[in-house]
């Protein structure tokens, strides 16, 4: 980031929630790079940037398409590299339709599932074959690109068929209708300037100061970086506004060089690597995903994971595979029983967290381990989680102090409206005391990919203990006492590789662990040896490690990522700082900062570049690409794996080698970002009769209920936007800030932040109390009246947003401060692709004054629901029948959808249980 | 110097040391003249990272006696170099918060108390509870009789705050339970 | 009778806090607080001062940032009053540099928020320790004023003395829960140095082992630098110099002016905006600066009265 001439910072608070990145920021700054905050509020980063521009929350895909609509349309997209290393030039199956054709959907829409089949999506082939030829892809919600905020590895884990670039029809003169490249200026036409104004409230001037800021500060001797945090994925289009800003990105060419990119900016410390090696329930360490029910042989399993007739590093999936299987079922995981494939278990639909709260509801799960999280406080729709905990048999709760989430059966607000009786609730609760960061030695991967490694500094207190040690325990306690079973379904647990060498308090060593991530030879003169990279993995059981990606990090046998070198000035790079997955290199695609021919794009901005006299790639940093591909080389159509990566397909680990202007899959809401307001938004759609995101995934349950939109009757009950947001002083749902004196005195109340004209509007005083409403809670708040909030003027009408900072709760033992939870106001509605939930966009009204204690709050609620009318099909249809000309009118989805049954709560239906 | 020695009385060192109007040097108590940073009598520094948010700051970590007495920004960190923000800042008081639980609470149902219990207690009734759920609601085939191997029963939500190695023994251990439904705050 | 030299010594160190660059974070507030285990000082409430909620500096608070929030007008007034501060011929502002550069101001932005993280001054003329009758306030090597809380009897003088309302006396029992601790998770210490004065001590302790204070060292964007006050206060010429060459007149430094009432002070800051507006004093002065003149006064005034009665001595009209 030092290193860019212009830095966009949206979506994100990047001084406030990641102050000590900023210091790059700062730097830039102070080198002349200019600082542009685009923010629904002007906050702290806006303070110290060179222009805060305001933008109605939710509709940042109008803006970035906008700006790729003045990019393309004024000539400024960066040729060579557009022609190089995107996939402009590659042909669209003829049968693609696009919203411009379908009044605001793609092709391939099924209305009764809320689904889209992607298969009119894909490339057309030479060979006249479509790709969607190719076996069943593992769709569906929460089945896309499991990167949401993680972003930087394209890794494509539905299916690798037809993708080789020899088979790709191409047109590189880019005029053939069908090219990517056309039909991308077709799409994004309708974002003008003045869609920018009515839908996002910039004006036109604030408009062409930042699309003058990216294009100036874009090309061969400038780039320009972006940066972005939660504000972009907890929507219901979130991965789409990720997409639409790497469009940006590969048209000005700025992906994969010094100074450019999109930089995610995570929250917790170890999220990537939590991502890497997965507590999700979708993937596998690696980004594997986990089997579904349809891939019942490891053969089903990898053709659904890549072809080893495709191009780049997937190719080798099968040896993945098979060293994760070996490094958790040792010698148990045979050839002949394909390497204990059948171990897995298998997934029949989304399980993510919300779906697994619906789960608890109903009274399917008896027992939840809550790791370090406060979903009581943290999660969307506090109470759903609460509710859901007191349906439990038992709860684990680990944590440092005594979160909301361990005391809510005694002092949550369910408690204090008279909802639940704590001599009701039969949920066992173990409160089991964590270990802070610095009692127990392990790995952080932090934003970059960088994995750090911390050294113990002394044991934990008390009855305090590690997570490594306290899941090794249970492990060791589970297997004993099933030792002995019959039951096949014990097999998978008793055949487990648990055996780790113990420190002197009898505690698994981690750094054996990380070894065994790793992976090591099993057999041959190496046997017990690190695996130095995952291209010395094998199918054949000899080498075995958990997670391919890390493979590298204990080389030679040396924990890499313990390397601190003593620092000398500041190398933006250091090379020899930790290590960084994959194979250490710090910017991935690199490749691409050398032109076509494998020369600095300018000597400014020179990074990677190929030495034609040694005939390698060489430069600042680690090459992400073979290290002796010549530029020219264009294997031919036999070759496979990573030898058939040509001399341009700088994007490795994308099947066809390039950078995706258009994503002919992977996606399950759209090829190409199209923008739809909200689940509940004030504002109508004006950019296609569709109001919501075709395939948004909701929950329609009567206790999650959402408000109407645009001028649907009841809208003007709930006729604010609210966002939710950090604050610097705190960390999330406060667990590890609000027990801290020190932070909690410096915000010490839960505030809601508003501008003087909606003060004035309702008649709140400054630093007054204010309650505020949807249509699923009421909280209240401090009001801090401020200029920094500013109300905007879209489609004509005057929008109004409020603040919300979500890090307080109530309950909880020992808290310093506490406070109503924001997140107590937002409901459950889901981005198709990740299944994260929209929390940076909800509706409520506001009026003066403390809420209601007791049961009068649930009742004020209720009171605002029936003056809205509020129902369970409310916002829930998912395409709108009402408003749209095109031919999917599908009225009997209204019969459909009367009770509480969505088709999307399917996952758990099969085997019965209680309901 | 002898401890009271009239030498080392402030006056006698106003009239003999240049601080002649006793704003100096010549006012100084012992404790201030033996001042040293507290870091300085640390047992041992450890390099550790922030535990915060997802930037990586380097921390030095100063232990003495077994507990920690101060935890700094780790100069040599080429992403942080040395700087933290409040929340890393006041890391030291995230270990030794007066508000910390060190000890194990077990709530029995319908009670309205915590009470307390024994660790290797705790994990044996938890590993009980997890055997018998997950018997519970096993899902061996689906409807086509397809293979399903999994359990409904047990849920788990963390991991984004926790270390790689810990992630990999939950994922490992889960997974051979048959338990999927294993989320993190990343889906958050 | 007050010893100018005695903080111009080379080797006086100092804070140079550039408050153009602050991002509000308060890391400088908690890392002072950890360092030297200052108890917590709140209300536990919101304190109606926009993200301040520390209000001010004192006995528990010796690092404070200031949140002010500015529409148009007050911006292009403190634009204004900074380049008349220009053409009064400011110490160090009006350079070379700044007259080959266009200085037509940029665009007047609608809003600005401006952050500014205080500290104690560390005068080269102390009130604090001109005043202590015990000693217990002296003048350290590194020109700093630091406070002996085992001499402090808790007088109080000082108080009064501080021009700036830095220096306080610590309290105790105020304020639950109380912050400190024995380093040990799950309890809690008393509160020390409790009844005596207390304020920043530009981390004494650390410097006397060669490190940088913690504040300093831990500020994310460099706002806050320490370092050789000579070297310092010409760095924030030269950033003034800098920012108004951007046209951005309204930066001006506070603290630098060897000829103020204080004498300058060891901290200095680059505002952008009237020192009131962050609540600093305009124009602070030392009470004992009037002590020379005062003694000169007094003298004469004794020398008067004794000569008036050996006047009326001889003069007066005998008895009888």
């Amino acid at each position: 980031m030092a290193n860019a001439d212009c830095i966009v910072i949206q979506g994100s608070n990047m001084a406030e929630c990641h102050p000590v990145g900023f210091q790059w920021v700062s730097e830039a700054k102070a080198r002349g790079a200019r600082i542009i905050h685009v923010d629904p509020r002007f906050t702290r980063t806006s303070a110290v940037a060179d222009k805060h521009i305001s933008i109605r929350v939710g509709s940042d895909i109008v803006l970035l398409g906008a700006l790729i609509n003045h990019v393309l349309s004024n000539e400024k997209w960066f040729r060579e590299y557009v022609l190089a290393f995107t996939n402009a030039s590659a042909l669209v199956n003829e049968d693609f339709r696009d919203t411009e054709d379908l009044d605001g959907l793609f092709s391939g829409y099924d209305p009764a599932t809320g689904r889209y089949d992607n298969a009119s999506w894909s490339y057309r082939l030479k060979s006249g074959d479509d790709e969607s030829t190719a076996n069943e892809p593992q769709q569906g919600p929460g089945m896309g690109d499991q990167f949401g905020a993680a972003g930087p590895v394209a890794v494509d884990g539905t299916r690798g068929d037809g993708l080789c670039r020899d088979e790709i029809e191409t047109d590189e003169t880019l005029q053939h209708p069908f090219t990517v490249f056309q039909i991308l200026k077709r799409h994004f036409a309708r974002y003008t300037p003045d869609l920018v104004q009515q839908m996002c409230g910039i004006s036109e001037a604030d408009f062409d100061y930042l699309a003058r800021s990216i294009t100036e500060n874009s090309g061969r001797d400038r780039t320009t970086c972006f940066a972005y945090a939660v504000g972009w994925t907890q929507h219901t289009m979130g991965a789409q506004f990720i997409r639409t800003a790497a469009i940006l990105q590969l048209l000005l060419g700025n992906m994969g060089r010094p100074g450019g990119g999109i930089m995610a900016l995570r929250g917790h410390a170890s999220i990537q690597g939590s991502t890497d090696i997965p507590t999700l329930f979708n993937l596998l360490p690696g980004y594997l995903p986990m089997p579904m029910v349809t891939a019942g042989t490891l053969t089903d399993y990898l053709d659904g994971i890549a072809s080893p007739a495709q191009k780049g590093y997937w190719a080798n999936a099968e040896a993945y595979v098979v060293n994760l299987l070996k490094a958790w079922w040792g010698d148990a995981a045979t050839a002949d029983n394909d390497w204990a494939y059948d171990y897995l278990p298998r997934l029949t639909g989304p399980h993510g967290t919300y779906q697994t709260v619906a789960a608890m509801l109903d009274g399917t799960v008896d027992g939840y381990f809550v790791l370090g999280q406060n979903p009581a406080v943290g999660s969307a729709h506090g109470r759903l989680q609460r509710l859901g905990m007191a349906k439990l048999k038992w709860l684990v709760v680990r944590d440092l102090a005594l979160i909301e989430s361990a005391t809510w059966w005694k002092d949550g607000p369910e408690i204090q409206s008279g909802e639940l009786r704590t001599e009701d609730i039969e949920t066992e609760v173990f409160f089991m005391p964590a270990a802070t960061h610095v009692e127990k030695a392990g790995t952080f991967t932090q934003t970059q990919r960088m994995v750090q490694w911390r050294h113990q500094a002394l044991q934990p207190p008390g009855d305090a203990q590690s997570e490594l040690d306290f899941f090794y325990e249970l492990g060791l306690r589970i297997r004993e006492k099933l030792a002995g079973s019959d039951d096949p379904r014990d097999r998978p647990l008793l055949d487990l590789t648990w055996n780790y060498p113990l420190d002197e308090h009898g505690n698994p060593d981690s750094a054996a662990v990380l070894q065994e991530i790793n992976g090591r030879f099993r057999t041959g003169d190496k046997a017990g040896q690190p695996l130095s990279s995952y291209a010395e993995m094998r199918t054949d059981g000899s080498t075995e490690g958990g997670c391919w990606i890390y493979t590298g990090i204990y080389a030679g046998g040396v924990n890499q990522a313990a390397r601190r070198p003593a620092r000398t000035g500041h190398d933006p790079v250091n090379p020899d700082w930790a290590w960084v997955w994959p194979a250490d290199r710090r910017l991935l695609y690199n490749r691409a900062s050398a032109d076509a021919e494998g020369r600095p794009w300018s000597e400014r901005k020179r990074y990677v570049w190929w030495d034609s006299e040694q005939g390698r790639w060489t430069g600042d940093d680690v090459p992400d690409f073979p290290a002796t591909l010549a530029p020219d080389a264009r294997p031919g159509p036999e070759a496979t794996g990573p030898a058939a990566l040509s001399g341009l397909d700088a994007f490795i680990m994308q099947a066809d080698g390039k950078g995706w202007l258009y994503a002919p899959r992977g996606l399950v809401d759209g090829p190409l970002p199209a923008h739809y307001e909200a689940q509940e938004s004030p504002v109508r759609n004006t950019v296609y009769d569709q109001q919501r995101s075709p395939a948004r995934v909701t929950l329609a349950r009567p206790d999650n209920l959402s408000a109407p939109s645009d001028d649907d009757p009841g809208a003007n009950v709930y006729p604010y936007m609210f966002t939710t947001y950090r604050l610097t002083e705190h960390h999330t749902a406060g667990g590890m800030s609000r027990w801290l004196p020190y932070l909690s005195e410096l915000q010490p109340e839960m505030f809601c932040e508003i501008s003087p004209e909606l003060a004035a509007e309702v008649g709140i005083e400054p630093y007054g109390w204010a309650t505020l409403i949807s249509p699923r809670a009421a909280i209240e708040a401090k009001c801090l009246v401020t200029d920094r909030m500013r109300p905007l003027v879209v489609n004509g009408r005057t929008v109004h947003q409020i603040g919300l900072p979500y890090h307080w709760g109530v309950g909880g033992e020992q808290a310093v401060v506490s406070g109503d939870s924001a997140n107590d106001l937002l409901g459950v509605v889901m981005d198709p692709n990740v299944l994260i939930q929209e929390s940076k966009v909800g509706s409520c009204a506001i009026v003066a004054g403390r809420r209601p204690r007791g049961r009068a709050r649930l009742e004020l609620v209720a009171e605002y629901r029936r003056r809205a009318g509020v129902t369970v099909d409310t916002g829930m249809r998912p395409i709108d029948v009402e408003r749209g000309e095109h031919a999917m009118r599908q009225d009997r989805l209204e019969a459909e959808r009367v009770n509480a049954d969505d088709p999307w709560v399917v996952p758990d239906d099969e085997q019965g249980g209680e309901r | 110097m002898a401890r009271f020695s009239p030498l080392n009385w402030p006056v006698v060192r106003q009239l003999t040391t240049p601080d002649r109007f006793g704003r100096g040097e010549a006012v100084t108590s012992r404790q201030t003249r033996d001042l040293k940073p507290r870091t300085a009598t640390a047992d041992r520094v450890v390099q550790s990272v922030c535990p915060y948010c997802a930037v990586g700051c380097g921390q030095l970590v100063y232990v003495k006696d077994d507990k920690v007495i101060d935890i700094e920004g780790d100069p040599d960190s080429p992403i942080s170099r040395g700087r933290l923000c409040p929340k890393g800042s006041a890391s030291e008081q995230l270990v030794n918060a007066p508000g910390r639980q060190t000890q194990i609470k077990y709530r029995a149902p319908y009670s309205t108390e915590w009470q307390s219990l024994s660790r290797d207690k705790a994990i044996d009734m938890i590993a009980e509870r997890f055997i018998e759920s997950r018997r519970r609601w096993w899902q061996d085939t689906d409807e086509h009789g397809r293979p399903l191997r999994r359990t409904m029963g047990i849920a788990s939500l963390g991991g984004a705050t926790l270390d790689n190695e810990e992630n990999y023994l939950i994922k490992k251990l889960f997974t051979a339970a048959g338990a999927i439904q294993i989320e993190n705050q990343a889906r958050i | 009778m007050i010893n100018l030299e005695e903080s111009f010594q080379p080797g006086r160190k100092g804070f140079f806090t550039d408050t153009s660059i602050c991002i509000g974070c308060k890391a400088c507030e908690v890392a002072c607080k950890e360092w030297n285990r200052n108890p917590a000082d709140s209300t536990w409430q919101l304190s109606d001062s926009s993200y301040d909620n520390t209000t001010h500096l004192g006995a528990d608070t010796w690092r404070h940032v200031a949140f002010v929030e500015q529409g148009r007008e007050r911006i292009e007034q403190a634009r204004q009053s900074g380049r008349q501060l220009v053409n009064l011929g400011m110490p160090g502002v009006r350079t070379e540099a700044a007259t080959n550069v266009d200085v037509t101001p940029p665009d007047t932005p609608d809003f600005r928020w401006l952050m500014a993280s205080d500290v104690c001054k560390h005068c080269t003329h102390a009130g604090c320790l001109d005043v202590c009758p015990t000693g217990a306030l002296f003048r350290s090597e590194f020109g700093t004023v630091v406070v002996q809380a085992d001499v402090c009897n808790g007088c109080g003088t000082c108080v009064a003395g501080c021009p700036f309302g830095v220096i306080e006396r610590r309290k105790d029992g105020l304020v639950e829960p109380k912050t400190n601790r024995d380093f040990t998770a799950g309890e809690q210490a008393p509160t020390p140095h409790v009844g005596v004065a207390q304020k920043c001590t530009l981390c004494y302790d650390r410097l006397v082992d060669g490190l940088e204070p913690a504040c300093a060292k831990t500020c994310p964007t460099t706002s806050i630098k320490f370092g050789e006050h000579a070297d310092l206060t010409e760095q924030a010429r030269e950033r003034v110099r800098q920012l108004h060459a951007q046209g951005l007149t309204e930066a001006r430094l506070y603290g630098a002016n060897p000829n103020s009432g204080v004498g300058g002070t060891g901290s200095v800051f680059l505002l952008l905006d009237e020192p009131e507006v962050y609540g600093l004093p305009p124009d602070p002065r030392v009470p004992t600066a009037d002590l020379p003149h005062m003694f000169d006064r007094a003298s004469l005034a004794a020398v008067g009265m004794i000569a008036g009665v050996v006047l009326a001595f001889f003069t007066g009209r005998r008895r009888r």
